[in-house]
């Protein structure tokens, strides 16, 4: 080797040909999408963009919002109950945790959300009292009490707190067991343990599946159009079934969709900052 | 509780794991002051005797008391009955321990691993607390990086701060599971350093560690552990230089 050589040679990179020429035939296939439909003579764009502030498409998409973050509140709360009921050593605690999560999963939605949008069928009263004895401090008419938002907000909650309790329940599992002894060492109480040194730390593994869990809920909405929840497909249905423009419709209801599905995804990446302080960068 | 009581007081503890019998009959006296160094051959059941001084694991049989608290019980009517885990962690404060992985809490920066139990359990204010830590952080050469997270420090600079984290519940009693076993061989010295200063300064202290040198040159008594059992029990020359048992020699050959 002579000495002029000392400059090391330069890299010439691979060229990926291949990838260009299949970026240019995807676009080209989405361009072409794009244009039929917009171009499709069978759909008016213009009833699309008329309805898209609607009064009555911002009711639903104001119904949908609350649906989704009333239902996440409520889930996550019972759900952080059920996974450490779960985690319990208490035998019979967790075992009624199980089959909760179990009994939840194991139904669809749809089925939870008609029986308690339908509960008046079977349930005439809805009471609290002393199980077994006739005292009682408060009832009233379940069809009273279960309008459709509440069914909808409790067939939705519950749901909610089942897949819920399984992320916090593989959440504090992945924190590691000396976390906790060492807070045990220093004589904090089991409680505190949980709240101040176990939970914090699971919180970085459970974001991720909980923002997932909440993006599926603001779809998973849309299913109370079953029991007439007067969420965002609700209200397009119902526009649709009068003026019959039903693609329209369904467009007014997708475009909302997506902003609210981005908002919720913006949410979690902001979240996920948050949460993943103190872990190696 | 007099000077002429033991801080710790173990009697005739055993424990099995399933079918491994760890320890058969362990008595151990440690006193106001004294500096104890645990040794012995791996999985000769250090590390269990060592937790079962805070309770982090229970024994089978047998009683320890710490401060003249019996750990983890109540002794009524000749039975010893269960205490509440609350009850556990009251007894818990008076001893500090120090793990061989460090066991910081990975959320919290260093004051704040440092501050979190005097100020959550002790109900210490966060000024005093804050202040108590800083001169903590000071003694272990860590306070630099009191705003550090732990995933920022060295292991050596972790298990100082796990030192100090300790120290800040003021513990009548430290306990040490092999604490540099986890580091670089560079980063021991320091560590080591630490709890020199620590037993000069007249802390009591239960060190499992395979470090001769220190255990030479700090320990009051140095306790060999085999089979389950303490084989040898003495000052650092006695049971370094003159053992009286074949397994205390055929441990020490393999040390070196
Ligand atoms: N939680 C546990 N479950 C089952 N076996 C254990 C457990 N902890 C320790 N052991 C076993 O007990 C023995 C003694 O362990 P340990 O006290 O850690 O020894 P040392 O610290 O002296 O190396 C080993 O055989 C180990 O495998
Ligand atoms: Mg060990």
């Amino acid at each position: 080797m002579s000495i002029d050589d000392s400059a090391a040679p330069r890299i010439a990179r691979r060229r990926p040909y291949l990838s260009w020429l299949a970026l240019v035939v995807v676009l080209v296939l989405i361009v072409g999408a794009i244009r039929s439909v917009a171009n499709n003579p069978y759909i008016d764009w213009s009833v699309t963009r008329q309805y898209l502030f609607n009064d009555q498409v911002l009711t639903g998409v104001w119904m949908t919002v609350r649906l989704a973050v009333i239902s996440m509140l409520l889930g996550i709360v019972l759900g952080i109950l059920v996974g450490l009921a779960r985690l319990s050593r208490n035998r019979p605690l967790a075992q009624v945790a199980a089959s909760f999560i179990l009994l939840i999963r194991g139904v669809p939605v749809l089925v939870q959300l008609l029986i308690w949008g339908n509960i008046g069928l079977f349930v005439q009263t809805v009471k609290i009292g002393v199980p077994f004895t006739p005292i009682e401090f408060w009832s009233s008419p379940a069809n009273d009490l279960i309008v459709p938002f509440v069914a909808a907000t409790i067939g939705l909650a519950l749901h909610e707190a089942a897949y819920m309790a399984e992320i916090i329940r593989s959440g504090v599992l992945s924190v590691d067991r000396g976390q906790s002894e060492a807070a045990a060492a220093l004589g904090m109480r089991p409680g505190r343990i949980m709240r101040r040194i176990v939970l914090p730390q699971a919180l970085r593994v459970m974001i991720p599946p909980t923002g997932n869990q909440f993006v599926t809920l603001v779809k998973g909405t849309s299913l109370v159009s079953v029991i007439a929840g007067g969420d965002l497909l609700t209200q397009t249905q119902n526009i649709a079934a009068t003026s019959y423009r039903i693609i329209e419709m369904l467009a007014v209801a997708t475009f909302w969709y997506l902003v609210l599905v981005g908002l919720a995804g913006a949410l979690q990446v902001v979240l996920e900052r948050w949460a993943g302080k103190g872990h190696t960068r | 509780m007099n000077q002429q009581d033991p801080i710790i007081e173990a009697r005739d503890i055993h424990k099995s794991f399933g079918q491994v019998t760890v320890l058969t009959g362990v008595d151990l006296e440690v006193w106001p002051g004294e500096v104890v160094c645990l040794m012995g051959a791996s999985g000769s059941g250090k590390t269990t005797l060592l937790r079962m001084m805070n309770h982090l694991e229970t024994p089978d049989r047998g009683t320890i008391r710490v401060g003249g608290d019996l750990m983890g019980y109540r002794l009524h009517k000749g039975r010893l009955h269960e205490l509440s885990p609350s009850r556990v962690a009251d007894q818990r404060r008076q001893i500090g321990m120090v793990f061989q992985h460090f066991n910081l809490f990975g959320h919290k920066t260093v004051l704040e691993n440092v501050i979190e139990a005097p100020v959550g359990v002790l109900g210490l204010r966060r000024s005093a607390a804050i202040e108590r830590a800083q001169d903590l952080l000071a003694k272990v050469g860590m306070h630099e990086r009191a705003d550090a997270y732990p995933a920022q420090l060295s292991g050596g600079q972790k298990q100082r701060v796990a030192i100090a984290r300790a120290l800040a519940m003021e513990p009548k009693v430290m306990l040490f599971d092999e604490p540099t076993s986890a580091l670089d061989p560079e980063l021991v010295g320091g560590v080591l350093a630490v709890m020199r200063e620590l037993a000069a300064s007249g802390m009591t202290m239960v060190v499992v560690t395979h470090e001769v040198g220190f255990a030479r040159g700090v320990a009051d008594r140095i306790v060999l552990m085999s089979d389950g059992v303490i084989v040898e029990s003495g000052p650092p020359d006695e049971v370094l230089d003159r053992p009286r048992h074949e397994r205390t020699r055929r441990f020490l050959s393999a040390m070196r």
